[in-house]
């Protein structure tokens, strides 16, 4: 028998926060996928919302492309608000 | 005596966690020069104490040691299950069973996490329990010794969770990212293992003088295999060296015996059980207890498969996974027919 396919799984551990990846698990569908991550990351109630999502629906970026794909965001130094100098006496700035 | 990264026995333990994962984010923000070419990177990574991520470099060596490692200790927690599931129709009350099955429930579940783990270097989850039940690849041979009475569910929490728990909690620094947070996770989660155990243990030995001499008889038969879990001394140690400057493992066999040790001598005191070893006692010199050594040559011929209940556990296994067949059939049959063609709509997304 194949697999059960692989889900990813994302709590959300308060209100106010966002989901965040915990882990993965197999299950055959998407119902079963949401009951075993409840058994399985929320035994202590660790959450008060889960996503799971189909690993093989992810599109990731190549670590081998570490530079090349976030270089573009290097040389922009003046999208930090340190970049701008701030005269002497201005306040609330 | 060691530096500041063991975990020290009762409320400690979760400082010790918290702090690996403080380092964890800290060493993320470290600078890493980016290295020439992807050896050097990976390198770096870890000299720099960041983490391997899944689909980083590494060398297929490093691969192979963590699959090997990651796997044997996935067994360990499944396999682990059944000397406490002998006692779970037969706890003394219905409080200590909730609490027993709450425990084996986390057994499954570390499980889970590690092949979950093991999963992000390329090996399957069914490949890796084929070769579990094909007698390829091991688990902990502490779970191949019978547990007797009640009281062995109580030396099993102190000491083999508390083992355990020495082992585990700097592989909570491990350089593979995915099972760091796995270990963080496992030992939050087995804090209170230990202290069940140890509970259950006090609990026997201020009863009944009956109860007292069940607790000291189970102690007696699980302290040499709680000191062989830390497998070979450093001299015969195998894998050791390569694993430590690979920053998987980050203390040697006999230095985390040791600390196991140390943490017991006390702990026993209290409890009012004696260790079985007439040679522990406190050597001011070394600032550490002296201990017997248990028998490698025993340790060795469990691992080889002639310990206690070897058989009887890998039969329970495969019985469990061939009679489960019609389950996992019945969900993905079930699976099959309700799979839904339409593809998702936005307003499903951010349900």
């Amino acid at each position: 028998m194949p697999e059960w396919p692989l889900w990813e799984v994302f709590v959300r551990p308060r209100r106010g926060l966002s989901h965040t990846h915990v882990g993965s698990l197999h299950a055959p569908d998407a119902a079963l996928a949401l009951r075993n991550a409840r058994d399985l990351f929320t035994r202590r109630q660790e959450g008060v919302s889960i996503w799971v999502v189909p690993a093989a629906a992810i599109t990731a970026s190549s670590p081998d492309e570490k530079d090349s794909f976030f270089d573009p965001a290097a040389d922009k130094v003046y999208r930090h608000p340190t970049f701008y100098e701030v005269p002497d006496g201005v306040q609330h700035l | 005596m060691y530096g500041n990264d063991f975990a020290a026995p009762g409320g400690e333990l979760l400082d010790q966690v918290a702090d690996a994962e403080r380092e964890l984010r800290a060493a993320a923000d470290r600078s890493v020069r980016g290295g020439s070419d992807e050896e050097t990177y990976f390198t770096e990574l870890v000299a720099a104490d960041q983490k391997i991520e899944p689909r980083d470099w590494m060398p297929d060596g490093y691969r192979k040691t963590l699959i090997r490692q990651i796997a044997q200790h996935a067994h360990s927690e499944i396999i682990g299950m059944q000397p406490e599931a002998n006692w779970l129709t037969r706890a003394p009350t219905l409080k200590r069973k909730a609490i027993l099955l709450a425990k084996v429930q986390d057994e499954a579940g570390h499980g889970l996490y590690l092949y979950a783990a093991a999963e992000t270097l390329g090996v399957s989850r069914d490949t890796l329990y084929d070769l579990l039940l094909a007698g390829r690849q091991k688990y902990s041979s502490i779970f191949n010794y019978p547990t007797l009475s009640w009281a062995d569910v109580g030396a099993i929490g102190w000491l083999v969770d508390g083992a355990a728990i020495v082992n585990q909690v700097p592989l909570c620094r491990c350089s593979y990212g995915p099972y760091a947070r796995a270990m963080i996770r496992i030992c939050k989660e087995e804090s209170f293992h230990q202290r069940q155990g140890y509970e259950i243990l006090y609990t026997l030995a201020h009863g009944t003088p009956g109860q007292k001499e069940m607790a000291q008889d189970a102690v007696d038969r699980w302290w040499y295999p709680s000191l062989a879990m830390f497998g070979p001394p450093d001299t015969d140690s195998t894998h050791s060296a390569q694993s430590m400057a690979w920053k998987i493992k980050r203390f040697s066999n006999d230095d985390l015996r040791q600390r196991f040790v140390d943490m017991c001598a006390q702990q026993a005191t209290v409890l009012g059980l004696t260790i079985p070893d007439p040679d522990l006692r406190w050597n001011p010199d070394r600032g550490a207890y002296d201990y017997t050594a248990p028998d490698y040559a025993e340790l060795m011929e469990v691992i080889r498969g002639n310990g206690p209940c070897n058989r009887a556990r890998m039969a329970n296994r495969r019985a469990a996974h061939e009679d489960g067949a019609w389950v996992r059939e019945a969900a993905a049959a079930y699976a099959a027919k309700h799979a839904a063609p339409a593809a998702p709509t936005a307003e499903a997304v951010h349900a």
